[in-house]
């Protein structure tokens, strides 16, 4: 066993408690500034929505979490990341490959059709997450029984268990990656926009069984997507991120039905999707992010909000406290304030 | 699979009678007199006269390149040789082996030098051990394999005294050999597995392999280099290739009898059906060797393998 003790539950009930998380990417030429003073919770068996465009630093967030960053330029650079109490930034390596990432914490990625072994059967990909997570020491029929198990859980027929990636659709691959994720009966997985490659009817297929499987097995999930209509439908919980913050946070009726909300939140509601319309994925909102590697002072969001005033140049708005629930980090609602989380 | 073997083997035919006719046409050019060189310099003007008229060598062109297809096909005859006046295969069959051989062990040592360190330069990227690993093979391409060779002779044979440096009888003859070659080679094969890690090892499947908690060491071999393979047999199969019949420098400098130096003395000699029957011969090993990297592939992967099932 590890020498690290993991207490099963934290005392608030969160699996996951992200604090001021800071990432960078450095190269020669340049620092990214992916991830600002990110700070969310996760309770156990919920699912948690983080929201936003292409490049706000979602990916960036949940690979901090199982710690992938790209070996030499991707940095954390200050914050904590806590695991059922545990602050996974600061376990050995070792450990966290042998008892978090794949046991304890899965991810699933956004592109099924590159994200399989082109060259190993489905069977085997899953059987290998089961077999490096086996400290009750079953035999290899056990294991390739809970493959079997684990491959018509997601809804695949157990006969297809020696065939190989390409012989699976993109909704059926992305069927097999939430196999692998869910083998070992993790208690939290990422899923990072696990639907955005599919086709509109294989994403409502996909996410109704997500949904399903996470009801019947009380998984966390932390749900990465840029489509609000997603989060309605599927999370508890919610975040907007834009520029590496997280400029909204709250329930899903708070992001939904509240009528305050962060002037991006507005421009992204104009773009849910429609079925009946041409789908608008990227850019709901006139401009562009500010480049990461020189972000403006104040606001982030400041070129391309409506409603920018000089403090918004001026001063870099905090994550104020409208209720229990919801935070917007905008000066517009900084006299509705309960409080301001000070980053 | 046995289907797609066979049509593999049956397009070579097309192509070895078109080596035979490019081959058998500039063999036509070359300067030299098959007669008199069998004859030597004292027969008479009319006994040379004689021997070409009837050796058919005063028919057209395409006339005795016919003849010569149609010997080789149907009756499995290549000839004699002008110079030993033995069916060609005599020289041939004795020298295949020698050359087969020293392909061997070129590829083995050129492989067993530029695996491992490809591997590791590649998952040590940017590290002390890359940069060496580079110097060391940028040296090696730029050191020309006769004065390897030379050196090598030098070295252990007139200097130590411990290794041969003439010969093909025995496996120590082929040490010094060796090295030669895979000083001549590795280094393609580290450069190709090197490039094709750091490619590999970027892809999206082995970060899912990361995020499943699968050991560092079972990642960099199950899943990056075995997808990393593909090029990696392509250039040791084209090595295998060329060293047959090309591996002359190390033939001539170590007195090894293979088929390189004896292209290169029938050349010479206008021996024209050794020549002929030497370079079919090379060019069919070189389709198998082919069609064994092409299996090998399929081997590997299965969605190659699924094209050439489907024909
Ligand atoms: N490996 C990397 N090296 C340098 N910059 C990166 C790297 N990966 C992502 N970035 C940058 O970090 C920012 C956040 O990216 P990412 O986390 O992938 O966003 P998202 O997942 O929300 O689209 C982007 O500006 C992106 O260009
Ligand atoms: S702080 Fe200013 S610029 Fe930023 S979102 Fe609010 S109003 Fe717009
Ligand atoms: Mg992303």
């Amino acid at each position: 066993m590890s020498e690290y003790n993991f207490n099963n539950s934290d005392k608030d009930g969160y699996v996951l408690e992200i604090k001021d998380l800071e990432v960078i990417y450095e190269t020669d030429l340049e620092t990214v500034h992916a991830v600002n003073n990110v700070s969310f919770s996760v309770r156990a068996g919920e699912t948690f929505g983080l929201v936003g465009e292409t490049g706000a630093g979602k990916t960036t967030t949940a690979l901090s979490i199982l710690r992938l960053l790209p070996d030499r330029t991707g940095k954390v650079t200050k914050g904590e990341i806590f695991f059922n109490g545990e602050n996974l930034l600061e376990l050995s390596d070792e450990v966290m490959r042998k008892e978090i990432n794949g046991e304890r914490v899965s991810m699933i990625f956004q592109d099924p059709m590159t994200s399989l072994n082109p060259i190993m059967n489905v069977g085997e990909q899953i059987y290998e997450a089961l077999k490096y997570h086996n400290p009750e020491k079953k035999t290899k029929e056990e294991l390739e029984k809970r493959v079997e198990e684990t491959l018509e859980l997601v809804g695949i027929p157990k006969k297809r268990k020696n065939e190989y990636p390409h012989q699976f659709s993109g909704g059926m691959k992305q069927r097999v990656i939430i196999a692998i994720a869910l083998a070992c009966k993790p208690e939290l997985l990422i899923a990072d926009e696990p639907t955005t490659a599919l086709d509109v009817t294989i994403q409502a297929q996909v996410l109704a069984m997500m949904s399903e499987l996470n009801e019947k097995l009380g998984t966390a999930t932390i749900l990465i997507t840029h489509d609000l209509g997603v989060v309605a439908n599927m999370c508890d919980d919610a975040a907007v991120m834009y520029a590496g913050e997280l400029v909204e946070l709250g329930t899903v009726e708070d992001i939904f039905e509240s009528e305050d909300h962060h002037p991006y939140t507005v421009g992204l509601f104009g773009s849910i999707p429609n079925l009946d319309e041409e789908r608008e994925r990227l850019q709901p909102i006139e401009g562009l992010m500010p480049d990461p590697t020189a972000l403006p002072f104040g606001c982030h969001f400041q070129d391309r909000c409506p409603y920018c005033f000089d403090r918004c140049i001026n001063e870099h708005p905090q994550l104020l406290k409208l209720s229990d629930t919801h935070s917007i980090r905008c000066h517009l609602f900084s006299d509705k304030a309960l409080e301001v989380n000070h980053d | 699979m046995l289907r797609y073997i066979g049509k593999r083997l049956l397009q070579m035919i097309p192509v070895l009678i078109g080596i035979a006719f490019i081959i058998f046409f500039i063999m036509d050019f070359t300067p030299g007199d098959p007669a008199r060189l069998i004859l030597g310099q004292s027969a008479t003007a009319e006994a040379v006269e004689q021997l070409t008229e009837e050796m058919g060598l005063n028919d057209s062109f395409f006339t005795r390149f016919f003849r010569y297809i149609y010997n080789a096909v149907v009756n499995l005859d290549f000839g004699v040789s002008y110079r030993t006046m033995k069916p060609v295969f005599d020289d041939v069959f004795t020298r295949f082996p020698v050359s087969i051989y020293i392909a061997l062990c070129g590829m083995i040592g050129s492989t067993l030098f530029g695996i491992p360190l490809g591997v590791l330069s590649a998952v040590k990227q940017y590290s002390k051990l890359d940069t060496a690993v580079n110097v060391v093979a940028m040296t090696m391409v730029a050191m020309p394999p006769f004065w390897v060779a030379m050196v090598l002779i030098l070295v252990f044979s007139l200097y130590l005294g411990v290794l041969p440096s003439a010969g093909a009888t025995t496996w120590i003859h082929y040490i010094l050999p060796t090295i030669t070659l895979t000083l001549a080679n590795g280094s393609a094969v580290l450069r190709i597995t090197r490039s094709s890690m750091l490619e590999t090892i970027r892809m999206d499947y082995v970060r899912t392999a990361q995020a499943k908690g699968v050991p560092r060491r079972v990642i960099i071999f199950k899943h990056a280099f075995k997808n990393a393979l593909l090029p990696v047999i392509t250039t040791v199969g084209y090595i295998f290739g060329s060293l047959l019949g090309g591996a002359i420098i190390c033939e001539t400098v170590f007195a090894m009898p293979g088929l390189g130096s004896l292209i290169v003395l029938s050349i010479k000699m206008k021996d024209i059906p050794v020549v002929m029957a030497s370079i079919i011969l090379l060019a069919l090993s070189y389709g198998v060797i082919m069609l064994i990297v092409d299996l090998m592939y399929a081997f590997i992967d299965p969605r190659i393998k699924a094209k050439y099932q489907r024909g």
